[in-house]
């Protein structure tokens, strides 16, 4: 096992202050903090009279730092803030400050550190009083000055925060200006604080430099050591602690996206994705926070078209209760912006629900006890969600989405416990919807290969490419030596699809895809001619292929997709479809674009 | 001429109140005069040339705060002071 797989996935929830996402590596600032000072003693009083002149150095040192840091702020321009630089000189440089230490250092005989402390504690005492929260969050200027002091009084220049050598994730207590003042901007890829609100210095300065960031974390500098893989999601609020591979994938997708998106492709997102000849094709988004629906509704999805489950279990210290669940999925289906949601059932390893004891260690988890086999094993737990998902239908319309089934049998057999939990509901005067779809998510091969007798079981298919192609081409694309092989538009795969597609219109219900290739607009036309019903990708990505969508026609696409069709490489299949989107769409596909 | 005393209560009107920006403009104006000065609030009075003491009195908007000067100066001190306070410290 690597290093990385032994670190634990944590996710945190704050606001979100500047929008954007940021993945990369942490650099906690790690103030001297106060309540790490230790007393002594100064037993010689000519000792005394030292310790106040090292004070009063420690002050000078303080002053001159600030004077830099205050003429190096006003050379940037939009910075509104250096004010603050001004108060800090003035806190200073203030008297009461000064006298107070200086006072208890010769009543106490005690050294400067102490005595500062003291004399900050003080003031916290005093300002811990005042009712009138911005004036109470005015301690921090305090306690920043006072921390610079510590800092000089300990013989230490600076913090090393200048000299970043790469392009890093700030994770702090909280920002001052003279913490950003101090920092390569350019390298600086995202802010997480503990502190802090919508008006606060990191927010403001990291939409001037626009760069996501999270404030309100509480506990992100506890959690967060320096090198740990972060990720910054400014729109929802979530700040993921050393994702798995599959967040991050998730994550990076959604960035790319992030960075494409302008403000004149949000006008597609309130329309519908309608061909020129009226080939209409569902919109779904593809979440796992509740938080992410305003941008999912935002970006002009139709509906929740994947609900992902996995996180009500994760990052819990005891299992989640039928009630957390039921929260979670009435927030998602009830939501007056979306026309309804399918949400997936537990789609990950036994390991993310007990934590090692119960199931054995795995050696190839990917294709181990997990998903529905795990569901058909633990069926007591997997009740517990089915009756979440039953009690929460009643708001909206609902579909139930199982991964990961391999045959008919799987299928069945996960139907037979959903309609258990059902009429259990029932029976007990629990009101549920008449009109749940049970749908299958088709991800592995077997699956695709007896597709019939599945679209003649299930109401709806829903295609996770993602899982697909690596299953049908034997690719971890987690594997940096063979992810090249990992190739949406390989024959195999699109053969594949059109086979699902077929058989399931054949049987009358429809198709989705809920995969990343759903979002991709290099693909998108390809996947209008193979004629899916519904597109479900990552929020962000929505307005982009909605414009393609709405500028193409399906007949063209079937044309495209024809040509396609009589490729044998997916090299000749990719490199074709892209020059053919790029003469087509010259606008969305800049040619440097690869 | 001898020392003089004055005093004169004003309320701060401004939205935040007595925050940091306009707290060091009052301990910065203070600063200008030789007298004592003084800031009283509900029965607690500070060091009006302390940016700190002056936080600490954590004035929000519509309260009442009463200036103190003592010195040769006292009488501008008050109406310098004054002055910020009722302009709102030039905050909208």
């Amino acid at each position: 096992m690597s290093v990385n797989e032994e670190k634990k996935m944590t996710i945190l929830k704050g606001i979100g202050v500047s929008p954007g996402i940021a993945i990369g590596k942490a650099y906690v600032i790690d103030r001297l903090d106060a309540k790490k000072v230790t007393p002594y003693k100064l037993e010689d009083s000519k000792l005394v009279a030292k310790e106040i002149k090292r004070f009063k150095k420690a002050l000078k040192e303080s002053e001159k730092q600030l004077l830099k840091i205050k003429k190096k702020l006003s050379d940037y321009e939009g910075i509104e803030s250096l004010y603050i630089i001004d108060v800090h000189s003035m806190i200073l440089r203030d008297q009461m400050l000064i006298n107070d230490t200086i006072r208890t250092i010769k009543n106490k005989r005690i050294n400067s550190e102490w005595a500062l402390r003291m004399t900050i504690d003080k003031y916290r005492k005093i300002f811990n009083r005042v009712e009138d929260e911005y004036l109470r969050e005015r301690i921090s200027d305090v306690e920043y000055v006072g921390q610079r002091i510590l800092r000089n009084l300990a013989g230490e220049k600076h913090e090393a925060i200048s000299d970043i050598g790469e392009d890093v994730v700030i994770i702090a207590r909280d920002l001052s200006p003279t913490d950003t003042a101090q920092m390569k901007v350019e390298r600086v890829l995202g802010f997480a604080t503990d502190v802090g609100g919508k008006t606060s210095h990191t927010a403001i300065v990291a939409k001037s430099i626009e760069i996501p960031a999270v404030v309100g974390l509480e506990k992100v500098v506890r959690e967060v050591k320096n090198d740990d893989e972060i990720i910054i999601d400014g729109i929802s609020g979530f700040v993921i602690i050393n994702p798995d591979p599959d967040i991050l994938r998730r994550y990076e997708d959604k960035k790319k996206h992030y960075q494409v998106i302008e403000e004149s492709l949000l006008q597609y997102a309130v329309l519908p994705a309608v061909t020129k000849d009226n080939y209409r094709v569902d919109i779904g988004a593809n979440i796992e926070f509740i938080e992410e629906i305003p941008s999912a509704v935002a970006h002009g999805a139709d509906g929740v078209g994947l609900f992902r489950t996995e996180y009500i279990y994760i990052d819990k210290k005891q299992l989640p209760t039928e009630e957390d669940h039921f929260l979670s999925y009435k927030s998602v289906i009830e939501d007056k912006g979306i026309k309804g949601a399918t949400i997936r059932t537990f789609d990950l390893g036994g390991d993310k629900f007990f934590s090692g004891h119960r199931v054995g260690r795995e050696t190839n988890p990917q294709m181990g006890l997990r998903a529905i086999r795990f569901c058909l094993r633990e069926v007591e737990l997997f009740k517990i969600q089915l009756r979440a998902i039953l009690r929460a239908s009643i708001y909206g319309k609902t579909r139930v989405m199982f991964p990961m089934i391999s045959g008919v049998g799987e299928f069945r057999d996960a139907k037979k416990i959903f309609n258990e939990a059902k009429d259990n509901l029932v029976a007990a005067g629990v009101p549920v919807a008449k009109d749940i779809e049970l749908g299958i998510m088709i991800e592995v091969p077997s699956a695709v290969m007896v597709v019939d007798e599945l679209a003649r079981e299930a109401d709806f298919f829903s295609i996770g490419t993602n899982d697909l192609i690596q299953y049908v081409l034997a690719i971890d694309r987690g594997n940096a030596q063979v992810s090249y092989l990992y190739e949406p538009l390989h024959p195999a795969v699109l053969k594949l699809i059109k086979h699902v597609v077929d058989a399931g219109h054949k049987a009358g219900i429809k198709v989705a895809m809920c995969g990343e290739m759903a979002g991709e607009t290099a693909y998108t036309m390809i996947l209008l001619g193979l004629e899916l019903d519904e597109l479900s990708m990552n929020p962000l990505a929505i307005p982009r292929v909605k414009k393609i969508i709405r500028d193409s026609s399906l007949w063209e696409s079937k044309e495209l997709l024809k040509k396609v069709m009589t490729f044998s490489t997916a090299a000749e299949t990719e490199e074709f479809v892209r020059n053919y989107m790029i003469q087509r769409f010259p606008e969305d596909f800049p040619i440097n674009e690869q | 001429m001898g020392k003089t005393m004055e005093k004169k209560t004003f309320t701060i009107k401004n939205e935040l109140g007595l925050h940091a920006r306009v707290a060091a403009m009052l301990a910065r104006e203070s600063g200008r005069f030789k007298s004592k000065i003084f800031f009283e609030r509900d029965g607690m009075e500070v060091n009006g040339k302390s940016l700190l003491e002056i936080l600490t009195l954590a004035c929000p908007k519509g309260s009442k705060i009463t200036i103190r000067a003592e010195g040769e100066d006292a009488r501008g001190a008050v109406e310098g002071l004054g002055i910020l306070i009722e302009d709102k410290f030039g905050e909208n």
